[in-house]
C-alpha cells in the first residue's frame, strides 16, 4: 500500500551521506523538526529526510507495518485507524510535521506504555544508512527474530547518531473494542496502590495520569470487561467518566501542564523516569507534577537541576525544554564512565568519521 | 597464548579444585549444549560462585588471550554454549539465587543461573509471574534466556525476553562492570539492553538480571480446533489475528505431531485431524468470555471441523501438556531429530508448509511440524538416524533449505533458538557483507580482542565466501572483495 506522497529517496540520501564523508562535512539529520528541543544542537549541514515518504508494506492481519521514515505520524496513524489498529506505544505528535522516523529515533513513548510496551518494543526491523554510507537492513518484518545482534532496536533513541533511518517495520496492535476514561480525586500514594491492586485483579488499565490530586485512568478492552471494571472502581471512589480525548493532550504533550505559560520564574520542565512507587521529590506543590505510567514517569516543573535527585531514587532525569524556543546543552542524565566509553565506541562502530548528528545526545558522544 | 598447565595454575589460585575442571573425564559432560550433534572438549571449565572470582578469571583470560564461552543450564538448541578447544568454559550454574522480588514494582532481581520457571514459582505468592516460557523452562537458566532472547508459547501477547527485562549488570572482558538499563521503564544513552539480549554471550558476561513480572491473568481458557487440511489451519491463524484477537498462545501441530504427542502423554488430541490449533485466551473473566466466543466463530468460519473448549483447568493443562511434550514425543519416533526455528510472515504459513512437504519427499525424510503459529515461528522437526553415515549431513542440508526458504518469503533463520554455531552459514544468506561487517564492529566495541564466544552468531566474511549457498542480490556476487576458494 502506498499513499500519494509515496517517494523512495534512499539512493539520494545515501549519496548525500557519501558526499558528506568525502567532503568531511558533518550532517544534521532533520525531518519534521518537532523534537529539535530534545537534545543538543547539531553543528552540520542539514540532511532532510522528510520527503522520503510512504507506507511500503501493510497487511493488517500480520500486525506489521513497514514505513519510510519521512512519513507523517498523523498519516500513518490514520491508515492504521482505518484498519482498526494502532501504534500502541502512542508516540507524541508534537506538531503536524512530526514524522515516524523522528518518533522512532527519539524513542519517546506515550500513555499506553505501561500496558503495551515502549517504542523500541514495537520495532521489528529497520533499514539505515550508517556513517560509511552503507545501506543496511537489520531485524525483519516478523514477530520473532534473533538472527545477529539486535541493531534495529539500538536505533531507537539513538537520534540518528548511529545511522540515518530509512524505514522501520513496526508491530501494530488492534484497537480495543471500547475505552472509558474515569476521573477521581485521590492522593498519589493511594492512586499508585490502587492501580497496582487493580492490575492484579485483571482490570484492563491502558493509561493513568495523576496531577493536582486527580487521577485519570483509562480502561481498554471488550464492552463487558470495561463495564465490570468501571463498577469495581466506582465501588471505591466517586468518579466521573470524561472524554477519551484527554489522552491526546497527554500523548501529544499539549495538555495545559506542558505549556510554557505555566512555568513560573526559573522553573524548567523535567522528564523523570523511575520505579512506580518512588515518592514525590523535587517540588513541594502537587500542581508542579504530572505523573504517568502508574507512577513511573514524572513530568516535574523545577527550578533545581534534578539529575542527582533522580539518581538517588534509582531513576534518571532529562531536561525537557518543549515549547521554550531556546536550546540547552546535554539535557540527558550523564552516563556512568564505563558505559559512556562503550557508547563512544559504538558511535564509532557505526559512524567512524563522526558525520551523523555528532554530539546530539551528549557533547562527548 | 600461554600453555594449558600454566593457565590452570593461574586459575587454581582463584578457584578451589571443586570449581575448576581440567581432566578429560571431568570436561566430557561439558562438551556440548542441547545441540548434541556438535561436541568440543574445552581447555578447562570454571564454576565460580562469586563475582570477584569471575572478575579474576576474566582478567587472566584477557591477559593470556584465552577465549571464554559462558554457559547457563546448557539447554540451548543452537550450540551457543559449545566450548572452544582453546577456550575456557565459564559455567554460571552457581549463580542461582533470586535476590529479591519487588511485589510493588512488579520486578525481581535474579542471578543468571536461576531457572526460568523458578522465577514464576517464587513470584506466584504475590500473584505475579515471569512471562517468557520457553519449552525448556523447567531447566533453562534466565542468563541463557537473555543471551538467546528466548521466547515461548506466549510471545505474541507478552513478548520475548527483550520485552521482559529492565536492567542487567554485566562484566566486560576488560573487567568493567556495566549497569545496562535501570529500574525505570527507559534509560538514557543507547539501548544496550536490547543489544545485549540475544547477543549469545559475545558482548559481556551477565552477572545479574532485573526482570519484569506480570500479574497472573485471572482467567485463561484454551480452544482446540481440528482441521482436515493443515493449510486451512494455517490460514485460520491469520483470520483469528486479523479479527483483532491477540491470543495468549496460538499453536499449530500437524498430524504426525498430534499422534506423537498424544501417544506420549494422552492429551486427548483427535488422531483423525490433519492439524490442530491450540488457541489460548487470557485476561479478566469478561474479556476471556467475549474473545473466546469470537475466536470460536472465526475458527468455525475458517474451516475448523471440530472445536473443543477445555471444560476445566485440568483439561486445559492436559491440552497444553501435549504441546509442551511435543519434542520429547517426537524423540520417541526416531533415534534423532533436528529442530529448526525459522520465522515467517503468518500469511506464508500454508505456502511454507507445502515447501517443507516437498523437501521432505525429495530427501525421503519425515518432517514433523510444531509451530508457534501466532508468531509465525516454525519448529519443523526432521527425523534422522545419526548412526547412518551421511544422514546428519543430509538432514542439515534439508534444514538449511527450509531456512533459506523462510528468508526468501520475508522471514528469518531463527526466531528464538539463536544462531550459535548451528545456523552460522545461513547468516550469510540473510545478511550481506556490509551488514555482517557492521555486526563485527558492534562486537569489537565491547570486545576488541574477540575473546567472548568467538566464532558463534556472526560468521566471518571468509566463511560466507566459502559457504556455497549465499544469496545473489540483483545479480551481484556476494562479498566480491574476497577471493573464491
Amino acid at each position: 500500500m502506498s499513499n500519494d506522497l509515496s517517494q523512495d529517496l534512499s539512493n539520494d540520501l545515501r549519496q548525500q551521506v557519501e558526499n558528506a564523508i568525502e567532503n568531511k562535512t558533518p550532517l544534521c539529520i532533520t525531518a519534521g523538526g518537532s523534537k529539535a528541543f530534545y537534545g543538543n544542537n547539531v553543528d552540520g549541514q542539514a540532511l532532510d529526510v522528510s520527503k522520503h515518504q510512504g507506507i511500503t508494506e501493510y497487511q493488517p492481519s500480520e500486525l506489521v507495518v513497514t514505513v519510510r521514515s519521512g512519513t507523517l505520524l498523523s498519516e500513518l496513524e490514520a491508515e492504521l485507524k482505518a484498519n482498526k489498529q494502532i501504534l500502541a506505544f502512542e508516540p507524541p505528535q508534537h506538531t503536524a510535521n512530526t514524522t515516524i522516523g523522528g518518533a522512532i529515533a527519539c524513542g519517546l513513548s506515550g500513555p499506553r506504555r505501561m500496558a503495551c510496551g515502549s517504542a523500541r518494543d514495537f520495532v521489528l526491523g529497520c533499514t539505515i544508512i550508517n556513517g560509511k554510507a552503507e545501506q543496511l537492513r537489520f531485524g525483519g518484518q516478523v514477530m520473532k527474530n534473533v538472527a545477529g545482534y539486535d541493531a534495529s532496536r539500538l536505533m531507537v533513541g539513538a537520534q540518528g547518531t548511529l545511522g540515518l533511518l530509512l524505514d522501520v517495520s513496526l508491530k501494530v496492535l488492534p484497537m480495543s473494542e471500547t475505552e472509558v476514561t474515569l476521573q477521581l480525586k485521590t492522593e498519589l500514594s493511594t492512586a499508585i496502590k490502587h492501580i497496582q491492586q487493580w492490575l492484579k485483579q485483571g482490570l484492563p488499565i491502558s493509561a493513568s495520569c495523576y496531577t493536582n490530586h486527580t487521577l485519570n485512568i483509562r480502561l481498554s478492552s471488550t464492552h463487558s470487561a470495561v463495564s465490570t471494571s468501571v463498577s469495581t472502581i466506582k465501588k471505591l471512589f466517586d468518579c466521573d467518566a470524561i472524554d477519551n480525548n484527554f489522552w491526546l493532550g497527554i500523548k501529544n504533550q499539549n495538555h495545559d501542564f506542558f505549556s510554557e505559560n505555566n512555568l513560573n520564574n526559573n522553573q524548567q520542565l523535567w522528564r523523570c523516569s523511575h520505579q512506580t512507587n518512588t515518592p514525590f521529590y523535587g517540588v513541594d506543590e502537587d500542581n508542579n507534577q504530572l505523573i504517568e505510567w502508574h507512577g513511573a514517569l514524572r513530568w516535574v516543573k523545577s527550578s533545581e537541576d534534578l539529575y542527582s535527585a533522580a539518581d538517588t531514587h534509582s531513576g534518571h532525569a532529562c531536561l525537557y525544554p518543549i515549547n521554550q524556543g531556546e536550546s540547552f546543552t546535554d539535557i540527558f542524565q550523564p552516563l556512568a564512565k564505563p558505559l559512556m566509553k562503550i557508547q563512544q565506541r559504538m558511535k564509532l562502530a557505526f559512524d567512524p568519521d563522526n558525520i551523523l548528528n555528532a554530539g546530539r545526545l551528549y557533547t562527548d558522544a | 597464548m600461554t600453555d594449558k598447565q600454566s593457565f590452570i595454575k593461574q586459575l587454581s589460585k582463584i578457584l578451589p579444585s571443586t570449581q575448576l575442571l581440567h581432566e578429560q573425564e571431568d570436561l566430557k559432560p561439558y562438551e556440548c549444549d542441547a545441540l548434541s550433534a556438535y561436541t568440543v572438549i574445552p581447555l578447562a571449565v570454571a564454576i565460580p560462585e562469586t563475582v570477584e572470582q569471575i572478575k579474576a578469571i576474566l582478567a587472566i583470560c584477557y591477559q593470556e588471550n584465552i577465549p571464554v564461552v559462558a554457559r547457563g543450564a546448557g539447554t540451548g538448541l543452537s550450540g551457543g554454549a559449545l566450548p572452544l578447544e582453546n577456550g575456557l568454559l565459564l559455567s554460571l550454574a552457581k549463580f542461582n539465587k533470586i535476590q529479591s522480588i519487588d511485589a510493588q514494582n512488579f520486578s525481581a532481581v535474579v542471578q543468571p543461573g536461576v531457572r526460568n520457571l523458578a522465577i514464576s514459582e517464587a513470584a506466584s505468592e504475590h500473584g505475579l509471574y515471569y512471562a517468557p516460557d520457553p519449552s525448556s523452562q523447567i531447566a533453562c537458566s534466565i542468563g541463557g534466556n537473555v543471551a538467546e532472547n528466548a521466547g515461548g508459547v506466549h510471545c505474541l501477547k507478552y513478548g520475548l525476553t527483550v520485552h521482559n527485562i529492565i536492567k542487567l549488570k554485566v562484566l566486560t572482558i576488560e573487567g568493567e562492570e556495566l549497569t545496562i538499563g535501570c529500574d525505570a521503564f527507559d534509560s538514557p544513552g543507547y539501548d544496550f539492553l536490547a543489544l545485549m539480549t540475544g547477543s549469545e554471550g559475545m558482548l559481556a558476561i551477565i552477572l545479574e538480571i532485573t526482570v519484569k513480572l506480570l500479574p497472573i491473568p485471572a482467567v485463561a481458557k484454551v480452544i482446540m480446533a481440528s482441521f482436515n487440511d493443515v493449510a486451512v489451519a494455517g490460514q485460520a491463524v491469520s483470520d483469528v489475528i486479523g479479527e483483532g484477537i491477540i491470543p495468549a498462545g496460538l499453536e499449530l501441530m500437524d498430524k504426525a505431531a498430534i499422534k506423537a504427542a498424544d501417544d506420549f502423554v494422552h492429551a486427548g488430541y483427535p488422531h483423525d485431524a490433519a492439524a490442530i490449533l491450540l488457541c489460548e485466551i487470557d485476561g479478566s473473566a469478561e474479556e476471556v468470555e467475549d474473545q473466546l466466543q469470537l475466536a470460536e466463530q472465526i475458527l468455525k468460519k475458517s474451516g475448523a471441523t471440530k472445536i473443543q473448549i477445555a471444560k476445566d483447568e485440568a483439561q486445559r493443562v492436559q491440552f497444553w501438556a501435549g504441546r509442551k511434550a511435543a519434542f520429547p514425543a517426537v524423540g520417541r519416533l526416531s533415534p534423532d531429530y533436528y529442530c529448526m526455528d525459522g520465522t515467517i510472515p503468518r500469511h506464508q504459513i500454508a505456502n511454507v508448509l507445502k515447501r517443507i512437504t516437498d523437501l521432505s519427499e525429495e530427501y525421503g525424510q519425515t518432517v514433523v511440524n510444531v509451530f508457534h503459529a501466532g508468531d509465525g515461528n516454525l519448529h519443523p522437526l526432521i527425523l534422522f538416524d545419526a548412526n547412518n553415515e551421511g544422514e546428519l549431513e543430509r538432514t542439515e542440508e534439508l534444514g538449511g533449505k527450509i531456512l533459506d526458504y523462510c528468508v526468501e518469503v520475508g522471514g528469518t533463520i531463527t526466531g528464538e533458538h539463536g544462531v550459535g554455531i548451528e545456523k552460522i552459514n545461513q547468516m550469510c544468506h540473510q545478511f550481506n557483507s556490509n551488514e555482517i561487517t557492521q555486526f563485527h564492529a558492534i562486537k569489537t566495541a565491547f570486545d576488541e580482542k574477540q575473546l567472548l564466544n568467538p566464532g558463534k552468531n556472526i560468521p566471518t566474511l571468509q566463511r560466507c565466501a566459502e559457504f556455497g549457498a549465499m544469496h545473489v542480490h540483483h545479480g551481484e556476487l556476494p562479498h566480491p572483495e574476497l577471493e573464491r576458494f
